[in-house]
This record gives C-alpha cells, sequence and structure tokens, in this order.
C-alpha cells in the first residue's frame, strides 16, 4: 500500500493529520450554525433560556475550535514542509485559493470568535447576533476556498503547464473557482458537517432527557437540531459529490473503483449492493446488483455509459504515449528554449505529460519504457478498489440512516414527544457516526485520487520534498504522538463540560453581578 | 484578460506585501508571543497570569491569521520561497507548529480544571509557544541573510544540503533569533503596561527599558556584522525583471558588504533601520510617561523598521543559496505567474480594508484594561 520511503511516510502524515483535522472541522461547521441558530431565537424571542443555550454550545464548541485551529495549523505549511515539489509544481494555482481562504474567511471567523466568546456583555444583543453569524459564514466560507483548493487536485481546470517555468500556471480564475467538482464537493462536506453537529447536539440532549437533567434545554436543543439535521441529512445524500464524478477521465476512474466496475456495462449500469472485489482476478465476488441504480445516481440518465475500469486502463495506455511525446519536447525544450518545433509539440501534447511522469517511478527516463512498463504505469491509475468499495458502501450506508434517524427525531420535536426511551438511548449510542461517515469521505476523496497528487498532472510519488527518511519519520511520530495527547485532553475536557450540564459549566460566570440561574431545569 | 499591471510592478508589489504580511504578524501576533514568553516572568499567582492571558485572550486568535495568511501569500505568490524554505528548515518548522499548536489549546484548556500542576503546565505550553517561534523565526532570517545550503535541478527541484537543525543555531542565526526575541518580548511588554493594571502591568513596565535596550544592542549588533562580517549576495549581469520565474537563468555573486550596498544606492531606505533603533528605546519612555497607548504605535515601528531592514539589505534577494549561488530565489524569478499574482492582488486589495476594519472594531469593542478583580469576577467566561 504504502512504503517505507520519504514519500510513504509523507502521505501517512498527511493522511494522518488530515483525518485528526477532519474531527473537529465537521464539528466547527455545524455546531457554528447551530449557535446562530439559536441566538437568533435569543434575540427574537428575548427568551433567556436560548442565551443559555448558545452558551453552552458554545462551551463545546470553543474546545472542539481550539483544537480545530490546533490541528489545522499543521495543514497550512505540510505542503511545503513534506510536498515541496508539489508546492512547486502547482503552487501558482493551487496557493491563490489558499491564500484567499486566509485573507477571506480564516480571518473573520478568527476575529469574530474571541468577540463571541469574550463580548457578550460589550455588545448589545443584535450585535453579539451579527458577530456568531460572522463566525459560523466564516468558517463556512473556509470550507468553501479549501474545497476550491481540493477540487482543482481532483479537476485541473483552468491551468497550463509552462516549460519556462517546469510548473502548472493559472490560465482562468473563474474556471478554478467555478469548478464543478470543487461545488459539488463543498456543497456535499458542509452538509456532513452539519449533519455532524446536529447528531453531537441531539445525542447529548438525548442523554440528559435520559437521565431527567436539564430539560428545558434539551428539548429546544433537540428540537433545532432535528429539524436543521434532516435538511441537512438530505441534502448530504442527494447532493453526494458523487454527482461530480463524470466530468474527466480520472474521476470516472475513481467512481468506476468505488463501484467494483471492471468492465463497462450497458447504460444505465446496475449499482454493487454488496460484493468482495478481487484485485487480482480483476472481478467481484458474491455480488449482489440493483439494476439501473448506478448510472441513474451517477449520471441522471438513461443512456449516458459509465466506463469500466479495464477500459480506462486502455485510455491511459494511450495517454501516457501522448506524454511521452510531451516529454521528449520538454527535454528538447531544456537543452534548447528557442527550439519552436518542440514548443510546439509540448502544446499539443501537455494535457498528458503527467501520464508519462507515471513512468518515473520505475525508469530515469520515461522515454525508454518497452510496452510491458508503460502497461504497467497504466495499471497503475486504478486506485484501491476494495479499499474504495467498501469505504464508500458504509459511508452511503452511514447516509441513509442519517436521513431516517433526523426524520424521526424531526417527527418525535414535532409532536413534543420527548419519551421515547429506545430513541433517545439509541442517539446517545450512534453519536460517533457522522465522524466515521466523514473519514470514509475523506478517505474516498483523496485515497480514491492516488496515485496522482494532482490529477492526471502530478503523480504522488513525484510530489513530496527531497527528505530523508529519520526527518520525515521524526516528524511523523510526533504529530500524531501530539495530536493523540492532546486529543485524550479534548475528549476528557468534552465529557467534563458535558457531565457537568449548562447550569455548573456556565454558573459563577457572573456576566453581570446578579444572573439568575439558567432557567426551568 | 489583459493584466493592467506590468509582470516587474507585481513582483515588486508583492515583494511590499510579503514585508506588510511578515510585519503584521510581527507586530500583531508579536505580542500575543511576547506576552506568552514574559507569562513566567510578569505574572506570578494564578490571578495574575490570568490577567496577563486574558489581556491576548479574545484576540490572539485572529493575530494568529497573520501567520497563516503569510504562509498562504507566499504559496501562492511565492511558491519557489514556500517550497524551499519549509522543507529546507525542515525541524525548525517542525519546532514551530509544535509549539504553536499549544497555544489555541494551552489558552482553551487552561481554565476549564481548577488544578495547580494542571495550569501550571499549560502556563509553560504557552511561554514554549511563545518563545519558540519567536525564536525560530528570527534564527530563520538570520540564515536568509547568510545564505541556505539549497540547490535547483532541471526540474526546479529543491535539493537542501544542510545538516539540519545545528547547522541552523550558528552564530549569526543565534543573534538573529535572539533580536527577534527581545523585540517581541520588549512588543508584548508594552502590550501588557496598555492592556492591564496592578502588579502584572507594573512588572512589565520594570522590564521594559531593559527589553528596550537589549533589542537595539543586539539589531546594532547584527546590523555591523552584515555590514563587516557577512558576504552578501549580487546579481552577476542583467537579469529579466519580467522574465520567466526560473531560478537557473541568471548569474549570481558574492561580495563582502554587498547586503549594506542598498543604503549606499538609496540613502532613503536608511530610514527602516532607524526605525529599528528608534522604535523600542521611544516606547519605553512612553510607557514611562503613562502614553501606553502611543507606546504600542512606537514600538510597532520598531518592529517595522526591524524586519523591514531584513528585507531591504536583501533586496532583490529572498533567499541566497551558499552552495549554488545561481540557484538563489530572487524577486525577478522567484514569482508566480502574472496573472496570478494579479488576481491576489486584486483579492488583497478588496479584503485586506476589510479585514482592517474589522480588526479595528474588534480592538475597539474591547478597549480597556484587564483587572485582577474583572479576572477574579469571571472564574469560568474567561480563560
Amino acid at each position: 500500500m504504502m512504503d517505507l520511503d520519504p514519500t510513504g511516510l509523507a502521505r501517512l502524515q498527511f493522511a494522518a493529520t488530515a483525518l485528526y483535522h477532519f474531527l473537529f472541522v465537521p464539528l466547527t461547521l455545524g455546531l457554528s450554525f447551530l449557535l446562530a441558530i439559536m441566538e437568533s431565537v435569543y434575540v427574537m424571542t428575548g427568551r433567556r433560556i436560548w442565551r443559555d443555550m448558545t452558551q453552552f454550545w458554545g462551551k463545546l464548541f470553543a474546545i472542539n475550535f481550539a483544537m480545530g485551529v490546533a490541528t489545522g495549523i499543521t495543514m497550512e505549511f505540510q505542503f511545503g514542509t513534506n510536498w515541496a515539489y508539489y508546492s512547486h509544481y502547482v503552487g501558482d494555482v493551487f496557493g491563490a485559493p489558499l491564500a484567499i481562504e486566509g485573507l477571506m474567511a480564516f480571518f473573520l471567523e478568527s476575529t469574530f470568535v474571541g468577540l463571541f466568546f469574550f463580548g457578550w456583555d460589550r455588545m448589545s444583543r443584535v450585535g453579539h447576533l451579527v458577530v456568531t453569524w460572522l463566525v459560523a459564514i466564516g468558517s463556512n466560507l473556509s470550507a468553501l476556498w479549501i474545497l476550491i483548493a481540493n477540487g482543482w487536485m481532483q479537476n485541473p481546470v483552468g491551468s497550463v503547464f509552462n516549460s519556462d517555468t517546469m510548473r502548472m500556471e493559472l490560465t482562468s480564475f473563474w474556471d478554478l473557482i467555478f469548478n464543478p467538482v470543487a461545488q459539488s464537493k463543498f456543497v456535499h462536506t458542509v452538509s456532513a458537517g452539519y449533519v455532524t453537529g446536529c447528531m453531537f447536539v441531539i445525542a447529548i440532549s438525548s442523554w440528559y432527557l435520559l437521565r431527567g437533567r436539564h430539560i428545558a434545554l434539551a428539548r429546544r436543543s433537540f428540537t433545532v437540531a432535528a429539524a436543521f439535521g434532516l435538511a441537512s441529512a438530505l441534502s448530504v445524500v442527494v447532493l453526494g459529490d458523487e454527482s461530480g464524478y463524470v466530468v474527466t477521465q480520472h474521476q470516472k476512474m475513481k467512481l468506476a473503483a468505488l463501484e467494483a466496475m471492471w468492465r463497462t456495462e450497458p447504460a444505465p449500469a446496475g449499482f454493487t449492493l454488496f460484493a468482495i472485489p478481487d484485485t487480482q482476478a480483476r472481478e467481484n465476488h458474491l455480488e449482489v446488483k440493483v439494476p439501473w441504480a448506478l448510472g441513474l445516481i451517477a449520471t441522471r440518465s438513461l443512456s449516458t455509459v459509465l466506463p469500466g475500469i479495464d477500459d480506462l486502463v486502455d485510455e491511459a495506455k494511450q495517454q501516457i504515449r501522448s506524454g511521452l511525446i510531451a516529454y521528449d519536447a520538454l527535454e528538447r525544450l531544456k537543452l534548447s528554449r528557442s527550439d519552436e518545433a518542440a514548443r510546439a509539440s509540448l502544446g499539443a501534447h501537455a494535457v498528458d505529460l503527467g501520464h508519462a511522469l507515471l513512468l518515473k517511478r520505475y525508469v530515469e527516463d520515461p522515454r525508454s519504457a518497452d510496452d510491458a512498463l508503460i502497461a504497467k504505469a497504466a495499471g497503475d491509475t486504478v486506485p484501491d478498489v476494495l479499499t474504495m468499495f467498501w469505504a464508500f458502501r458504509i459511508m452511503v450506508g452511514l447516509g441513509f440512516f442519517f436521513i431516517a434517524f433526523f426524520a424521526f427525531a424531526f417527527w418525535l420535536a414535532s409532536i413534543r414527544d420527548f419519551g421515547r426511551h429506545w430513541f433517545l438511548k439509541l442517539a446517545v449510542w450512534v453519536w460517533w457516526t457522522p465522524w466515521l461517515a466523514a473519514e470514509l469521505g475523506w478517505i474516498v476523496a483523496e485515497y480514491g485520487r492516488q496515485p496522482w497528487a494532482i490529477a492526471g498532472i502530478l503523480p504522488t510519488f513525484l510530489a513530496s520534498s527531497s527528505l530523508s527518511v529519520a526527518q520525515v519519520l521524526f516528524s511523523l511520530t510526533g504529530f500524531v504522538l501530539f495530536y493523540s495527547t492532546l486529543l485524550v485532553v479534548d475528549i476528557v475536557l468534552m465529557r467534563r463540560y458535558i457531565l457537568m450540564g449548562p447550569a455548573a459549566a456556565l454558573g459563577g460566570a457572573g456576566h453581570s453581578a446578579a444572573r439568575p440561574a439558567p432557567a426551568a431545569e | 484578460m489583459a493584466i493592467p499591471l506590468d509582470y516587474e510592478t507585481l513582483r515588486v508589489v508583492w515583494w511590499l506585501l510579503l514585508g506588510v504580511l511578515l510585519i503584521g504578524f510581527a507586530i500583531m501576533d508579536g505580542f500575543d508571543l511576547g506576552v506568552a514568553m514574559l507569562l513566567p516572568f510578569t505574572a506570578r499567582t494564578d490571578t495574575e497570569r490570568r490577567t496577563a492571558i486574558n489581556a491576548i485572550g479574545p484576540v490572539w486568535e485572529g493575530n494568529q491569521v497573520w501567520l497563516v495568511l503569510g504562509g498562504g501569500a507566499i504559496f501562492a505568490a511565492w511558491p519557489a520561497i514556500y517550497a524551499t524554505a519549509f522543507s529546507g528548515f525542515y525541524i525548525a518548522m517542525f519546532l514551530v507548529l509544535a509549539t504553536l499548536i499549544l497555544r489555541p489549546v494551552g489558552f482553551d484548556f487552561r481554565n476549564k480544571f481548577d488544578d495547580t500542576r494542571w495550569r501550571t503546565f499549560w502556563d509553560y505550553a504557552l511561554f514554549a509557544g511563545g518563545l519558540v517561534p519567536a525564536l525560530v523565526f528570527g534564527v530563520a532570517f538570520g540564515n536568509l541573510l547568510q545564505g541556505v545550503p539549497f540547490r535547483i535541478d532541471g526540474d526546479m527541484r529543491v535539493l537542501y544540503e544542510g545538516s539540519g537543525l545545528f547547522e541552523l543555531l550558528n552564530p549569526f542565526g543565534l543573534l538573529a533569533g535572539l533580536v527577534s526575541v527581545a523585540m517581541l518580548a520588549t512588543h508584548g511588554a508594552v502590550y501588557l503596561s496598555l492592556k492591564t493594571e496592578g502588579p502584572v502591568a507594573a512588572r512589565a513596565a520594570r522590564f521594559l527599558p531593559y527589553g528596550a535596550a537589549t533589542t537595539v544592542i543586539l539589531f546594532a549588533l547584527a546590523g555591523l556584522w552584515i555590514a563587516i562580517g557577512i558576504e552578501g549576495y549580487v546579481l552577476a549581469g542583467p537579469v529579466a525583471t519580467d522574465g520567466p520565474s526560473n531560478p537557473l537563468l541568471k548569474e549570481v555573486g558574492r561580495e563582502a558588504g554587498a547586503w549594506v550596498g542598498n543604503y549606499a544606492r538609496h540613502p532613503w531606505m536608511a530610514i527602516a533601520p532607524l526605525l529599528g533603533l528608534a522604535g523600542a528605546p521611544l516606547a519605553a519612555v512612553l510607557v514611562r510617561a503613562g502614553r501606553a497607548g502611543l507606546a504600542f504605535v512606537a514600538s510597532a515601528l520598531g518592529i517595522l523598521g526591524i524586519v523591514a531592514t531584513a528585507g531591504l539589505s536583501m533586496f532583490p534577494f529572498l533567499m541566497p543559496s551558499s552552495i549554488v549561488p545561481a540557484s538563489s530565489l530572487t524577486v525577478w524569478d522567484a514569482s508566480s505567474s502574472r496573472l496570478t499574482l494579479f488576481v491576489m492582488l486584486v483579492a488583497t486589495l478588496i479584503f485586506m480594508p476589510i479585514v482592517m476594519a474589522y480588526t479595528a472594531f474588534v480592538f475597539r469593542t474591547l478597549r480597556g484594561t484587564i483587572t485582577g478583580e474583572h479576572i477574579e469576577h469571571n472564574k469560568s467566561s474567561l480563560y
């Protein structure tokens, strides 16, 4: 799967730090909007309980937010430390959305989050509400720009290779922003965050309801989270980012891999409910299929054909051959920048240059590769089918579970029935499921991007820095130990504040000297 | 789309903006780092420590974005620098990140248990989160000025040939690191004088003259060393200032005193080192005169002067290579494409004023000093 060379270790480090970061980000995305909704009700009705709710969930938000920021700092600099060639090769395009994220979103979120926590008695009610909304909007805008950057890794639009600088350069900022893959990823990811926030609030509220504690706060929180959760769960499934998987060859490969669809099927293709993919024999065992379903989900049409893995590998061979022409032209240009014939040849085949680079895994000079090696490199374009297939199925299964769960919760809240113990217990038991779905979603999207760092442009094994194993091992071990310790502290603190409950957590807060106890228990 | 600015101008503008971001970080997050460094010295009891922590509590998060944005802007506008500096200074960057990670959790977690050992642990974590980044950033600048052992191959892959962390900790690198520590500790002390009352403010005020003197002496020493003891880098032969960003198309030479050449050619540039020398002492005098607000401005100008001195001395170099000088990264060959620089400039011109406006609003809303009574009164709503 991964080798213990510097690149393999750098990949492990990226996966570990991204997966840690992604434990906290979805909750920030979801909770920030829930806080904004709760405080809006407070400002509209003037009822104290809604302010207590905002502040209590805000305490838990603060613990989570700190971890999100702590793990996010590493992500920002990791491209430079571990992925220097990547940074050089695509910084011209990829860096821009990251920088704009800081400028437009992270600044907004981080500057106002301090006022959210400490500005309660320094601002009018409406003023503070505006601050809370700005934090929520900032964190969601942040996700937008990060996913624009990530969407470009999946579907590198609006850019071209420049042989003078040996890198990808931006040709259209609008194409970068309105990349269809980025747009669908954004909606899908923030919706998943809202589901996470809602599940968090419902699970804790259910626990309070079961214990008969903090009933007023728990019922209201349950209701808000059920309504927002239902809308979000519908959004996360219906607007799943599979819709973006048909636009490019590489995304088609990802789709074929996560469906374990080895051979092209007549449209509309069936959806495989269960199978054990066999990557050696290139077929599935114990397959259970729903006819037509995949074609309908993925293409929203009855006639569009979805190519299978074998056909896509054949396409990759063609691209490698075309890429070799570009590679040869590029080498000639390095010798003489005025070689116009080479420049023209490179221009015609530049889109396939990345495919020729796949050969660098096996030979120093790709031009010396024979047919067998080209076939081998083309075979590398297939991601890990078994992992993809099951990660995707569990994620989608959880997605449908969330719809059912929040629909029932919403119905309970509508009829004001907060006494169904079996459901409350279920809610307490399944609190962790959105995190599992989110982490699997990351695996499907990013592990499924392999062998590419930038789909079709830059293979992962070329993208890393020139570092020693010892260096990367040191930082990998350091971050994992560090993050794991902090995660334990984070969970202990979360638990402590949940057990304390709102009265004690906010108690003695004394925003004003004669502050009444939180409303009716 | 026709880009209304030529490549050379865009590169100079982004060199200036890089300076703005680094100086913005040093001024805004610098006082957070400084307060954290001074924590064990200016604040002894728990209430005092909470006073100091809460003086920066509501604003440090926003301030840190200057660093995040700085990283993002280097990635977007100077990708070659981003790739070379962060992979070259690998273990140093790890130390910075590891200690910076301690800050958000330190601020938020410290107050969550009423236990002396727990709180003392986080006090020292915050102390490290202030001291280590300040030191490492200074050391990094010190090494940039001496040149860094990297070369670039024909595929534009950076090969760093240094031996690691300890090589960075050479005498001049350490001196630059100490300049940074002294400068930010002084800045933090000015901020504490401005935002706190009682024993914390008193100790900060007592520290100030020493901090300011140390800053000025070390800065002057570093300046002399650069003028006399360190070979700078010069472009040998003509360079296309609007050419492609390919660092291998030029020749570079080394000369003693080259880093002060810019001041001889453009005497107005001397305003930067003069500000760097005057800022901290002026801040100390103003605090004594009871004008802490003005002192903060003076201290910020001092920081501006010191960071700008480093940048102006090296212009147009950004990251010279000590082993293959021709691989050095300069303003003319390490930037992004013209389109990216332009798009990023438009984004900056739109959003930077907005950021400044709401930052000013937040500081205004949080105006006033933090007192011990206020801290005692808000046991769980404050840090």
